[in-house]
């Protein structure tokens, strides 16, 4: 074995690999419940290709073809129900476990330095899975995939002079036709998945140059022993990642009791509509993404206003654009002086939690009818506009609230909480 | 000491130039690449065939009725309306965003207080200009539409809510930005419309 392995390693450097990024490569010890979702992610993103490849083995991506091929994949293929369910289910895991992954960034200030760039990455690939969401849930060409895709697509529109050469140029006719299925078919299994497996490792690569940060947001490498190991650090492996092998069994009990009992969860995870074929002449009574975008969806919604300059809609777009870029500015948004949540003084954990629930919030109200009562006192249409404005806030008045804010010390060392 | 650095820099310099020279071509061979493939993306030719003129017979069509053709994909709406749906036109002009028509939505032809060429003929591309669902018709009056009391006719946007009267006019207050689209469309003879071109491009 240990001939075989020097032969190898004489060719191509996999003990060193190991070493480094495996078995020396320390992380905090401090690491707490929120650090499941990162490796969680890797898993699912994995699932959700192998799974999709197996799908293509049946599917047809023609619009005369696609809807009666995944009704085909679901009754005939065996156990094609299981790998189809998998993949829908699985979208929405992702993004639950992104979402979390993200929330945890945001409370420990893993986007501060030095780890601006591994925050960058990350938010690219969220975009990278918005964008490989929405083009997967045209493929079943159900009329909610129709219809949402069409609604999507019409926003390019209200571009000023580009604007429908480019929604043309896009859906490659007219309309929302089979030119444009077939175009998502390749968007969805080939451009977006090799880019987000590219994203994906570029985003370790950064993560392991400087290594992770921690609950307590203070830097393991400022004390290191006399071989140069961080104190507070231990091996990933074998600590880490059987601590990671635990984090995947709850997962997948979660996973599979709802693609084995609730596969749709009453409309959340595949909508009511999508189970009738695309009908260009019969809109849907409500037109609304999935859970996963109905935040922006909500934001492009709330703004109703006639009379900006250009109209209610380009600023509506524009509104949804600005609010996910954004986020690539957060680094440096953030001007306080500590990192983690645990430290930081009550106004950033006041904005971080309001901005939580408005996150929330902002979410159901984009899967609801604008113009009807669902929360309390107010159209729906008004707590969305509320919600946007909380949202804007929360990034566009943080460098003011964490520098005024009265923060604890930093411990030198990791705490054990 | 000044002839060395210029016997130095001189290649150097070159080097530069050459460098920066190489580059300038790569980049736009590179970009001279991307224009067939970015332009095979656009619609082909076959959907460009599908987008032509469509011919209509509307000799069935009775009054108070409207039926729907596809036309580049998209529904178009004819409407045979009747003397006291053209009669309500002008009364609910005070409700209506646009009701003259000033945005460009109609061909020139179409501008006017019916938004058709023969008054009673009614051609409209069934896309909400809001997001690009398809309204549904309400032809009957007051409760029984199901939008309000005082309806007098017209179509109902059910994704957001937008209303639109009996010549596609948007009503106030809707989130439509604009009157629905009247497409370019010829009377052939009486009862056979072209949809898709106008009559001055037929000539």
């Amino acid at each position: 074995m240990s001939k075989f392995m020097t032969w190898i390693d004489e060719r191509f450097p996999l003990t060193k690999v190991w070493q480094e990024h495996m078995a020396q490569y320390y992380a905090p010890k401090n690491f707490n419940f929120w650090y499941y979702f990162g490796s969680l992610a890797l898993l699912v993103l994995v699932l959700q290709i192998v799974t999709g490849i197996l799908l293509t083995m049946h599917y047809k991506p023609d619009s005369t073809l696609a809807f009666a091929s995944v009704e085909y994949i679901m009754r005939d293929v065996p156990g094609g129900w299981f790998i189809r369910y998998l993949h829908s289910v699985g979208s929405s895991m992702f993004f639950v476990i992104v979402y979390l992954h993200m929330f945890r960034g945001l409370m420990y200030g893993s986007h501060r330095e030095p780890r601006e760039l591994i925050w960058l990455i990350g938010v690219v690939i969220y975009v990278a899975l918005m964008a490989e969401a929405f083009f997967g849930y045209l493929l079943p060409w159900g009329n909610m995939s129709y219809w949402g895709a069409q609604v999507i697509i019409s926003l390019f529109g209200a571009i000023p002079w580009i604007g429908e050469a480019l929604a043309e140029w896009i859906r490659g006719d007219f309309v929302i036709s089979d030119a444009t299925l077939n175009r998502f078919f390749a968007f969805h299994v080939i451009l977006l998945p090799l880019l987000l497996a590219a994203l994906v490792y570029l985003h370790i690569v950064a993560l392991h140059k400087v290594g992770s940060n921690n609950p307590d947001g203070i830097e393991i490498k400022k004390n290191k022993d006399k071989d140069g190991k961080p104190l507070d650090g231990i091996p990933f492996h074998p600590y880490y990642t059987v601590k990671d092998v635990f984090g995947v069994a709850v997962l997948m009990m979660v996973y599979l009791a709802i693609v084995f009992f609730v596969p749709e969860l009453d409309g959340w995870f595949l909508e009511k509509d999508n189970f009738v074929p695309a009908d260009i002449l019969q809109t849907p009574p409500d037109i609304v993404p999935l859970w996963y975008l109905t935040p922006y969806y909500s934001i492009l919604r709330a703004v109703t206003f006639e009379w900006l300059p250009g109209g209610a809609k380009l600023w509506g777009v524009l509104a949804m654009g600005f609010a996910i870029v954004l986020l690539f500015f957060l680094p440096w948004l953030d001007r306080s002086p500590v990192k983690s949540i645990r430290y930081r003084g009550w106004m950033f954990k006041t904005m971080l939690m309001l901005f939580a629930v408005n996150f929330v919030m902002l979410g159901y109200l984009g899967t609801v009818n604008p113009g009807h009562v669902d929360l309390i006192w107010f159209k729906n249409v008004t707590w969305a506009q509320i919600g946007l404005v909380v949202y804007f806030a929360f990034f566009l008045l943080m460098p003011i609230y964490t520098k005024l804010d009265r923060n604890k010390p930093e411990p030198d060392r990791v705490t054990d909480k | 000491m000044a002839e060395d650095k210029t016997e130095e820099s001189q290649p150097n310099r070159r080097r530069q130039f050459l460098t920066a020279l190489t580059s300038a071509v790569g980049v736009a061979g590179a970009g001279a690449m991307m224009v067939p493939l970015v332009a095979s993306m656009s619609p082909s030719a076959r959907a460009r065939a599908a987008g032509a003129p469509v011919e209509v017979d509307i000799s069935e069509l009775r009054e108070g009725r409207m039926m729907v053709v596809e036309w580049r994909g998209k529904p178009v709406w004819i409407v045979r309306r009747s003397e006291k749906m053209l009669a309500d036109l002008t009364e609910i002009r005070d409700q209506l965003a646009d009701p003259d028509s000033t945005v460009e939505q109609q061909p020139a032809y179409a501008a006017n207080d019916h938004r058709s060429i023969r008054p009673e003929i009614l051609v409209l591309l069934g896309v909400c200009t809001h997001l690009g669902c398809a309204p549904t018709k309400k032809f009957e009056r007051g409760v029984a539409s199901g939008v309000s009391a005082d309806w007098r006719g017209g179509f109902f946007c059910p994704c957001h809510g937008s209303r639109f009267d009996l010549a596609g006019r948007v009503f106030k207050n809707a989130p439509a930005p604009t009157n629905l689209e009247v497409p370019p469309h010829s009377f052939v003879t009486d009862n056979r419309i072209l949809i898709g071109l106008d009559s001055e491009e037929t000539v």
